[in-house]
């Protein structure tokens, strides 16, 4: 599976060029056709051995980062953010900027120069910049342009428990998971799709499904987990090592309940562990693809992944290999008259 | 037509979970229907046929919910709100779920009722163990507000009028449709109250030449409220603009002029916060003129929600002319 090589891309929403090569290449041996849209959406086709229903089996490729915003005279680079990140996890980051991947960091001031009361105050965006070391406004210039992206800079890693750490697992899990699907052959025709700007509104997938016209889809992610310290059970959303995590709702969509029962029963019957997203803010490209044309029924299956948009996520591996049986098993088994 | 009105806010049919109050519907319109047709978002098209441009008439299915989120150990349920819910009218309110479970809303120890939240809340469905609970009721099953129908004479009082009593001025127009001058496709749509979200596929497949919604709209007229010129009693409201859509002046000019030619009270609406179905339709596509003639409705979102019958019935009258009259 392509999880670290897709996990230490550089893919920020609208420059997810890095990202799209690497499926590209991985993908091109499995199916019938392959193209990219106007706006950068990877769509591929499996033609499938029968005619029936026209799956869209997607993940977006972008990842939540930073953009270059400004320059200080003296070499250091202001920055904005690209989706929802907490600014309280920024100070202190390694990153990587632009296509030559320049390294930087994240300054502030160091503890020891801090006055009591700064100390107790979490830094705003405004009031942190990158250091890449240049000495002035020139030099830096020279090495990266208004505008260029910045992405979090995470060795993948597998720990402890059958875990692994990374960047970026929201959504590249999502992609691993598309692509590994690929690899086997099914009935009926297979879209996958590997979208653009989820992160910024969900951008990508509406265009590729006007165009594809599925007649359902399965959203692969990668969501929050909030199975640690500071919460208790009912706020936990989904657990860690318990399995794919089914949407029921969230604020951009009520997921087709044929395709959920389905997929419940699917996993009963197979003795595979599942559970739900037990939250129901946030929004997927589920909610565009599903209000595309007369409509589309979508569902969302997820992969449990802690401290998402944050520049380390850790997920478990275990959830990962379920999730792509039980989407294989969706595949193969779903009735040749859809699920109307 | 009260009958009508009773039966449909009294059926279960939250946002995503419309299926029943869509079969009540289904069996009153199926006599008067040329054609009928669920499409795959779950919308039920109705139509009538005529000879001219095609109109849909849209009135929303959905009512609000309360998602079950997590079962703790002691058969305690905990949730979400399916549509724009304060947690204080929730308090000591009864629900009941798809299946006739019911329940009552309670709250965590609070030490300021400021504080409460509908994370501190849960539903007591009167089990004591996780199983047993789970046994009734799984994660992601919705309850709707238990209420029943009020005759108060003049004015009904009911859950779901928004906007089951547009549902019903739909199902009641169609019976007294005789010869319709247009093609007309009276529209019962989903997921409303998160997000206009049936309008806008139903609206793609139909390719209309003009959109009306019918729903409930808000009124200035209860004891220091906000300030707004509609009131109960005074007729259904012909919609110049609210957040999601600016009246087509070629339908608001219709609405009016059908209005008066047939002396048919009416009220002009312009509501601060809140949309309907047209904010979707009128956008579909290339475009659709598109207005909302609203029912006024007191308590909107609550358990008891307030209309007027003779606005009903005036609504039913102004719908009827709209559509009689050919568009052009």
């Amino acid at each position: 599976m392509l999880l670290r090589e897709l996990s230490e891309a550089f893919g920020v929403s609208g420059g997810e060029g890095e990202v799209r090569r690497i499926i590209r290449q991985a993908v091109e041996p499995l199916v019938d056709e392959v193209s990219t849209d106007v706006l950068g959406n990877l769509i591929v086709f499996k033609k499938g051995s029968k005619s029936g229903p026209r799956i869209m089996l997607t993940a977006h490729m972008d990842e939540v980062g930073l953009i270059v915003a400004g320059f200080e005279n003296n070499g250091l680079i202001r920055f904005s953010k690209v989706g929802g990140i907490d600014d309280r996890v920024l100070v202190s980051k390694v990153v990587q900027i632009g296509d030559k991947k320049v390294p930087g960091v994240i300054g502030a001031k160091a503890i020891h120069l801090q006055r009591p009361e700064e100390r107790k105050k979490s830094l705003k965006v405004e009031e942190l910049y990158i250091d890449i070391g240049a000495k002035s406004k020139e030099e830096a210039e020279k090495l990266v342009k208004l505008g260029d992206y910045i992405a979090f800079y995470t060795k993948y890693e597998e720990i402890e428990g059958g875990l692994a750490k990374g960047k970026a697992f929201d959504n590249r899990v999502g992609c691993a998971l598309v692509i590994e699907a690929l690899k086997k052959e099914y009935p009926y025709p297979l879209y996958g799709v590997f979208t653009v700007q989820e992160e910024v509104g969900m951008r990508g997938a509406g265009v590729a499904a006007y165009k594809i016209k599925p007649d359902l889809a399965i959203v692969l992610e990668g969501t929050t987990a909030a199975d640690v310290i500071e919460l208790k059970e009912e706020g936990y959303v989904t657990t860690l090592g318990k399995g794919p995590a089914f949407t029921v709702m969230d604020a951009s969509v009520i997921a087709d309940l044929k395709i959920v029962n389905f997929l419940i029963k699917m996993a009963e019957e197979n003795q595979m562990p599942y559970q739900f997203r037990r939250f129901t803010g946030g929004g997927t490209d589920a909610g565009r693809i599903s209000l595309t044309r007369e409509g589309v029924r979508a569902a969302v299956v997820s992969v449990p992944c802690r401290y998402i948009h944050n520049p380390a996520n850790i997920l478990n591996l275990e959830d990962v290999k379920n999730t792509l049986k039980l989407i294989e098993l969706f595949l193969v088994d779903l009735p040749e008259g859809g699920l109307s | 037509m009260k009958e009508l009105i009773k039966e449909l806010t009294e059926a279960y049919g939250p946002s995503g979970r419309e299926d029943s109050v869509r079969d009540t519907l289904k069996c009153m319109v199926e006599p008067y229907a040329d054609e009928i047709d669920v499409d795959k978002m779950g919308n039920l098209i109705v139509r009538k046929e005529g000879p001219g441009k095609k109109i849909m008439v849209a009135a929303h299915m959905d009512e609000l919910g309360l998602m079950v989120t997590f079962i703790d150990e002691n058969g305690f349920l905990r949730f979400s709100n399916i549509g724009g819910i304060s947690p204080y009218i929730l308090l000591g309110e009864r629900v009941v779920f798809h299946n006739g479970v019911k329940g009552t809303i309670g709250c965590e120890k609070l030490d300021n009722i400021k504080d409460l939240k509908l994370s501190k809340m849960y539903i007591d469905i009167g089990f004591s163990d996780k199983k047993e609970a789970e046994g009734k009721v799984k994660i992601g099953d919705v309850a709707v507000y238990q209420r029943s129908f009020s005759d108060l004479g003049g004015r009904i009082l009911a859950k779901a009028l928004d906007d089951r009593v547009g549902c019903a001025v739909l199902v009641q127009t169609l019976k007294e449709l005789e010869k319709p001058a247009n093609d007309i496709y009276f529209v019962f749509t989903v997921q409303e109250e998160v997000g206009v979200r049936g309008a806008r596929t139903s609206a793609y497949k139909i390719n209309p030449d003009l959109g009306l919604a019918v729903d409930v709209t808000r009124t200035g007229d209860t004891p220091e409220s906000e300030t707004m010129a509609v009131s109960l009693g005074k007729g259904p409201t012909v919609k110049v603009k609210d957040t999601l859509i600016i009246t087509h002046p070629k339908v608001k000019k219709l609405m009016v002029d059908t209005a008066e030619k047939n002396n048919i009270s009416y009220q002009l609406e312009v509501l601060e916060r809140g949309g309907t179905d047209s904010g979707a339709i009128h956008l579909t596509r290339e475009g659709v003129p598109s207005g909302v003639m609203s029912i006024p409705c007191r308590y909107i979102h609550t358990p008891s929600e307030m209309v007027d019958f003779g606005d009903v019935q005036e609504g039913v009258k102004l719908l009827k002319n709209i559509l009689h009259k050919k568009v052009t």
